[in-house]
């Protein structure tokens, strides 16, 4: 006999289910399918889309050869201070993304704490760039690869690194060759969150980045810049990023998160 | 001095560790011990996998103590392998050569050399997790060789397999370990895996050092309670005068037997359970020792059936046959006569 789950239970699941779906549900109900091809086919929606894949991917690189090695740190290097490091590390996760991008620019600004010596030494100005957007994402992205890592890190087993220790293995060739390969799919799955953070940022990209079209608007601003102009472009954005977004999380999901 | 001469000191909260041990080149030296007495932590302290808190690691006469476990050129077999799970049993193997500096060609030419000695070249691509218990145990063994260790060190190497599978392993490994040139310490709490692969036994009990010597010697001479309990002996502590020892009984006069050993001071006296007789009535007839006891338990021992009695005055452990147990009637409780031959009787000074 199958036991009918309690009504208490189940009325908010769904609820909590139909609040999930249904916006997703208006998205590609009111979708312009007659033009959609048309209207995807526009430059400027093939420039937004190519400059957010880009900068993703590149924050998501950045996210990997900083991010990794502050997740081994965490949890492998105990040190005093440990705890409020890993605090600090997770404060970009719960601030609000505009507050993200007002200190980066009162940081990397051309008139910012290290922005300034930027410029003066080396030209480079961050704000309002390509590589801003890049920064901006890596930014409010990179908690969420730390964490997995972390979290990984310390579910291994570390006798695999003491087998490989007595194997005449330095420490760094056991990152590479044993600690690495055994938290592999914890990296991939920080690695796939933090791409999608990344593809949704907003906040820290336009108050750091701004709105510029082919340089730093990626596919959010568009959205929103459209919303305002042109709704019916905006819908069709919002899909492709909609697209985007499941395909690669179907893609990778099964791989490497595991059946959750 | 060639050979490992180490002297391990290991303090960690309550547990103390402190424990000298010595082994030539080509000598297997067992630490034998109960659960939680230190044998695993000294087998860890000298790969440096625990830091000591004095004495001294030589091999081949350099000190190894202040160095990390990566520079001490000692292979260790781990108590379940730890075989990378990423790796190919090839790889696995050809590890240790790779670490060394060796070209990846050659360690893994050196790493097929070492699959084959231990038979297992055919399974080189396999994955670890595709390996038997037994397989798996030689790629570790073969993983720990690969790295032409001076020092060899196995923690429990034959705990994790079952029963049918242990005895050919312990053959195939007592084979290894006879052509392994280098010092070879082994980590069990099975006296056989001990009696069969060392050639000398030391036993630890509590973080020391409680008796050592060839496995034959622990057999028939056990220092203490625990290793008689393992050799399967009856072992009592008391002191000779002639061919009279007295043994302490729980009353302070001391309960005394006869043995045909004549010796002075400080002795121990041991027997095998086969040699107790057990009886009803008091038995007379050729000199022996007779106490009188309780039955406390009773239980299978192979085909024999092994009985504890208890004291005062003394306690022992029979092993008698099942028709033995009907006829007395030897359930727990049951008063019996206890007889030893005076011939049965072991002593050597303690």
């Amino acid at each position: 006999m199958i036991r009918r789950p309690p009504a208490v239970l189940l009325l908010p699941a769904l609820v909590g289910l139909a609040f999930l779906v249904l916006p997703l549900g208006g998205l590609l109900a009111r979708a312009p399918w007659s033009t959609l091809g048309t209207r995807l086919a526009e430059p400027q929606v093939l420039e937004a889309l190519r400059l957010s894949l880009v900068t993703a991917t590149l924050a998501t690189a950045l996210c990997l050869l900083f991010g990794v090695p502050l997740a081994w740190l965490l949890a492998r290097v105990p040190f005093p201070g440990a705890r409020l490091l890993r605090a600090l590390v997770t404060v970009p996760l719960v601030l609000p993304p505009v507050v993200g991008g007002v200190a980066l620019l009162l940081a990397l600004g051309r008139r910012g704490l290290v922005g300034q010596w930027l410029d003066a030494w080396f030209g480079l100005t961050l704000p309002f760039t390509t590589a801003g957007v890049v920064l901006a994402e890596t930014f409010v992205a990179m908690p969420f690869l730390v964490i997995s890592v972390e979290g990984a890190l310390r579910g291994a087993d570390q006798r695999f690194e003491e087998a490989a220790a007595t194997l005449g293995a330095s420490r760094w060739t056991v990152f590479r060759r044993v600690t690495l390969p055994l938290v592999a799919p914890g990296v991939a799955a920080g690695a796939v969150l933090c791409w999608a953070r990344a593809l949704g940022e907003f906040g820290a990209t336009i108050t750091f980045a701004g709105n510029f079209p082919g340089r730093t608007q990626t596919m959010p601003l568009a959205v929103y810049l459209a919303l305002e102009t042109d709704p019916q472009a905006a819908i069709v954005l919002s899909l492709v990023l909609l697209a985007v977004s499941v395909l690669v999380l179907a893609a990778l999901r099964d791989r490497w998160i595991g059946a959750g | 001095m060639s050979g490992l001469d180490a002297r391990l000191v290991v303090r960690r909260g309550a547990f103390d560790l402190d424990l000298e041990l010595a082994a030539a080149p080509g000598e297997v030296v067992a630490l034998l011990g109960p659960n939680g007495a230190g044998k695993s932590t000294a087998l860890r302290a000298l790969a440096g996998l625990v830091p000591t808190a004095g004495g001294h690691v030589r091999v081949d006469g350099a000190e190894l103590r202040p160095l990390p476990p990566e520079r001490r050129g000692i292979g260790m077999v781990f108590q379940d392998y730890l075989l990378f799970p990423h790796l190919s049993a090839l790889d696995n193997v050809a590890f240790g050569p790779r670490c060394q500096g060796r070209r990846k060609g050659e360690a893994r030419r050196a790493a097929a050399a070492w699959l084959d000695r231990v038979g297992l070249a055919d399974r080189a691509s396999d994955r670890p997790r595709a390996l038997s218990g037994g397989q798996a145990q030689r790629v570790a063994l073969a993983r720990a060789l690969a790295v032409e260790p001076r020092l060899l060190l196995l923690d429990e190497p034959l705990a994790a397999l079952d029963a049918h599978t242990r005895l050919e392993v312990r053959a195939a490994l007592r084979r290894h370990l006879a052509g392994f040139g280098g010092a070879a310490v082994l980590v069990t709490h099975d006296p056989l895996d001990a009696m069969v692969l060392a050639d000398r036994i030391v036993v630890v009990e509590d973080g020391r050092l409680v008796q050592q010597g060839a496995p034959a010697e622990i057999a028939r001479r056990p220092r203490t309670d625990y290793v008689a309990r393992l050799v399967g002996l009856n072992l009592y502590r008391g002191r000779a005068a002639g061919r009279s020892v007295t043994v302490a009984d729980g009353t302070g006069d001391g309960h005394v037997l006869d043995t045909l050993d004549s010796l002075e001071g400080e002795v121990f006296l041991a027997f095998s359970p086969a040699a107790v007789a057990l009886h009803r009535s008091r038995p007379d007839g050729s000199p022996r020792n007779v106490w009188q006891a309780t039955v406390s338990a009773v239980e299978r021992h192979g085909d024999r059936v092994r009985v504890t009695v208890s004291g005062p005055p003394l306690d022992a452990a029979a092993d008698v046959t099942a028709g033995a147990v009907a006829e007395l009637q030897l359930a727990e409780g049951a008063r019996v006569w206890v007889a030893v031959k005076a011939a049965e009787t072991h002593v050597y000074p303690a």
